[in-house]
């Protein structure tokens, strides 16, 4: 693109300081792995490159790594290591959650409507139920209520994600738990305790997964989203909630998700949440900080934007954003173009663009969703950072505004 | 363009479609990005095909998209991120006048012809426009595309409407979006022939698929009523016109009057005619000798020889819809 930002009066030294490519403000889509993590990866990929599903010298190794990051990560999460289930990703582990392995958990599956589709897709598969949300994307407590008085004896589960991937909210999970304990599932007769499942694949890169998800019976967890490698997540079932396989085969992981364990992966999950886990407080307030005046900057400088949530309710890094009067795929480009990568949803897969049902759950009427941007910060963003995002958008919007794209 | 988010098999809007693309500009040595206008395609395209279907127009979805989309929407967002034009994969020529002005011209494989469904390009869009296949044979492009590696270069090419499915056809594809009406097919005297199950999928100047009676002779669609429900029949001599008026006419540079040839379909031939004024935006073609009627709303273009720096050339001066 470099070529046509000479017509747009965007600069063409749109490079940050140490020239490795464009600003990114896209940590939710995924972060980079940080050097601790491939470091301790390594080895893995190297002389240390044993199946662990084997009992000899070679495969032992393989078992005592998985071993230790297994119980480091159930540490962090506030578990006991047999209830950690390694996956795929967290998609797998949603999937795995609402379905409760093969086959599927009777009854039926309840979910907020500003899940992922990694758990809303499994949920309407399985011709489960949608609760509404509030305007800042918190499940509906009421309207949850409501549902699961009319499905009473019936229900499978309940999810509620942690956080929100597009807006940022945080869902308070124990008020949550206290609404779904009123109720009763499909088990035991119609009188079993009704399963509560969190997707806690962006949240955990956040908050303090002890106490934000202790009545969680199930948990989803990836590992990209916090700085360890892509391919690579867990799904905390805890003994309160156990579930059947999905992927069978060698019957890894306690007969519960068969398939040679990604030790690599698994040992770089296990750095990357413990180094989550000991700078979140500098992290968050430091992002938070940068968060702030990224927010505060751009209401100043650009009439007609709007913060998409109140900036209180949301984790550190997230700031959604909505511009009237401009489509957000022409911003991005022109961001980009300014060298700034942003998004305006979640990143899924033909590359096209959909209307963001979080944002049509949440309220926000079409015209502005239109001009939605979703800037995500991260452990790596700078003030530098932000005064790019600042010099670039306010004449992009103003560009677009002025082309009526 | 993103523009279709329903089923595709056309070979140009499925995700396979997509990664065609991509493979092939990354080939190139080409940004690739994915534009979605899906909301514009729906509004300008899409809905417009099945409104005229039901009034019993025929419409031309490639026009529009060209009209609306690809030569506005898309030509506007090139500008805005700064580009200088435009290039697309048409069989047409850029041609220019002496004037320092540019018109559509045809291809240079006459079988793949695209000057027709370009018509609403106007002089000044042409100016941030290039072809840059227009000068050769579909075959010279497959070679070339070989040569470079491509993958598409043997994939089938893409024809017929892109968002409707060989499978499911266009009567599935209006059936779910509009009410379609059976209706009678009669004589010019009035006497019942048949039936139809849709009214709104005849066509003037249609042959098949009309399961008439008995009767001797080829029996065409002479006229569709989609309001009264019938569909009348009679033999080509009864679909013959002297002449025709065009509406929403475009011009390529200013209205033209005097000898034309006009083209009433994308391949078929251009037949020589006059321009008269009609009114706002209309204009009168008198066929040199009768031509079959055309049918409401489809597309007519015009084309003029005229002189160009190369020397003389058949360029699209203007078209519209027939009435």
């Amino acid at each position: 693109m470099s070529s046509a930002i000479e017509g747009t009066g965007l600069s063409t030294d749109a490079r940050s300081d140490d020239d490795a490519g464009p600003v990114d403000f896209d940590h939710a889509a995924t972060t980079r792995v940080r050097p601790e993590v491939v470091a301790a990866m390594a080895p893995f990929h190297d002389d240390r490159y044993g199946n662990p599903s084997g009992s000899h010298l070679v495969a032992r190794d393989a078992v005592r790594a998985v071993d230790e990051a297994r119980e480091q990560i159930a540490g962090i999460v506030g578990c006991e290591p047999g209830e950690v289930i390694f996956t795929s990703g967290g998609t797998e582990a949603d999937n795995h959650a609402i379905t409760g392995g093969l086959p599927p958990r009777a009854g039926i599956p309840v979910c907020s409507a500003v899940e992922h589709h990694a758990v809303l897709d499994v949920v309407e598969a399985l011709g489960g139920t949608v609760v509404g949300v509030d305007r800042l994307g918190r499940l509906d407590l009421a309207d949850l209520a409501v549902k699961l008085e009319e499905l009473d004896g019936q229900v499978a589960v309940v999810s509620a994600m942690l956080v929100n991937n597009e807006v940022g909210t945080i869902n308070d999970l124990s008020a949550v738990a206290t609404v779904v304990s009123g109720f009763t599932s499909v088990a035991a007769g119609g009188k079993g305790r009704i399963p509560l499942h969190t997707d806690a694949v962006q949240g955990a890169a956040w908050l303090d997964l002890r106490s934000t998800t202790r009545e969680a019976d199930l948990i989803s967890l990836s590992a990209h989203k916090l700085g360890g490698p892509k391919g690579m997540g867990a799904l905390i079932a805890r003994n309160s909630a156990p579930v059947r396989a999905m992927i069978l085969g060698g019957g890894q992981e306690r007969e519960r998700r068969s398939g040679t364990p990604n030790v690599a992966g698994i040992v770089g999950f296990a750095v990357a949440l413990g180094l989550v886990d000991a700078e979140r407080v500098e992290t968050t307030a430091r992002v938070a900080r940068l968060r702030d005046r990224l927010l505060n900057g751009l209401v100043e400088r650009v009439p007609g934007l709007v913060p998409t949530v109140d900036g209180t309710v949301g984790v550190a890094g997230s700031c959604h954003v909505c511009v009237e009067g401009a489509d957000s795929e022409s911003l991005l480009l022109l961001l980009e173009m300014g060298g700034v990568v942003a998004s305006a949803g979640s990143s899924c897969a033909s590359g096209a663009r959909e209307t963001s049902h979080v944002l049509k759950a949440i309220g926000v009427p079409d015209d502005l969703a239109r001009g939605a941007i979703r800037f995500s910060l991260g452990v790596d963003t700078t003030d530098a950072d932000v005064d790019r995002v600042l010099a670039v958008l306010p004449d992009a919007v103003e560009r677009v505004r002025e082309f009526g794209l | 363009m993103k523009l279709w988010g329903g089923e595709s098999d056309s070979g140009c809007c499925s995700v396979s479609d997509v990664e065609d693309a991509r493979r092939s500009a990354a080939q190139l040595g080409v940004d690739h990005h994915v534009f979605n206008f899906g909301e514009e395609f729906e509004e300008y395209v899409v809905a417009p095909y099945v409104a005229d279907h039901a009034q019993g127009r025929t419409p031309n979805p490639c026009v529009e998209c060209n009209r609306h989309l690809k030569f506005d929407v898309l030509l506007r967002r090139a500008e805005l991120l700064g580009f200088d034009a435009v290039a697309t994969g048409h069989h047409a020529r850029i041609v220019e006048l002496p004037d320092g002005t540019r018109r559509i011209g045809r291809g240079a494989d006459s079988a793949k012809d695209q000057s027709y469904v370009l018509y609403p390009l106007t002089a000044a869009e042409l100016q941030r426009v290039v072809f840059p296949i227009g000068d050769m044979t579909k075959d010279t492009v497959r070679e070339l595309a070989a040569g470079l590696g491509l993958r598409t270069a043997s994939k089938p090419d893409s024809q017929d409407v892109c968002f409707i499915t060989k499978t499911n056809g266009r009567a599935d594809f209006l059936a779910a979006r509009t009410e379609l009406h059976p209706g009678r097919i009669i004589d010019e005297s009035g006497k019942d022939l048949g039936t139809v199950q849709a009214v709104e999928l005849v066509t003037v100047g249609q042959r098949r698929g009309l399961n008439l009676a008995g009767g001797t002779g080829r029996r065409f669609v002479t006229d569709v009523d989609v309001d009264a429900a019938t569909v009348t029949v009679g033999p080509p001599q009864r679909l013959l016109r002297d002449s025709l008026v065009l509406d929403d006419v475009v011009w390529a540079d200013g209205p033209v009057e005097g000898f034309v040839r006009a083209q009433t379909s994308a391949h078929g031939k251009a037949m020589d005619a006059t321009l008269g004024v009609a009114g706002e935006g209309s204009v009168t073609v008198t066929w040199s000798e009768p031509r079959r009627r055309v049918a409401r709303g489809q597309s007519v273009v015009l084309y003029q020889r005229v002189e160009t720096l190369e020397g003389e050339d058949e360029v699209v001066i203007g078209g519209g819809l027939a009435r």
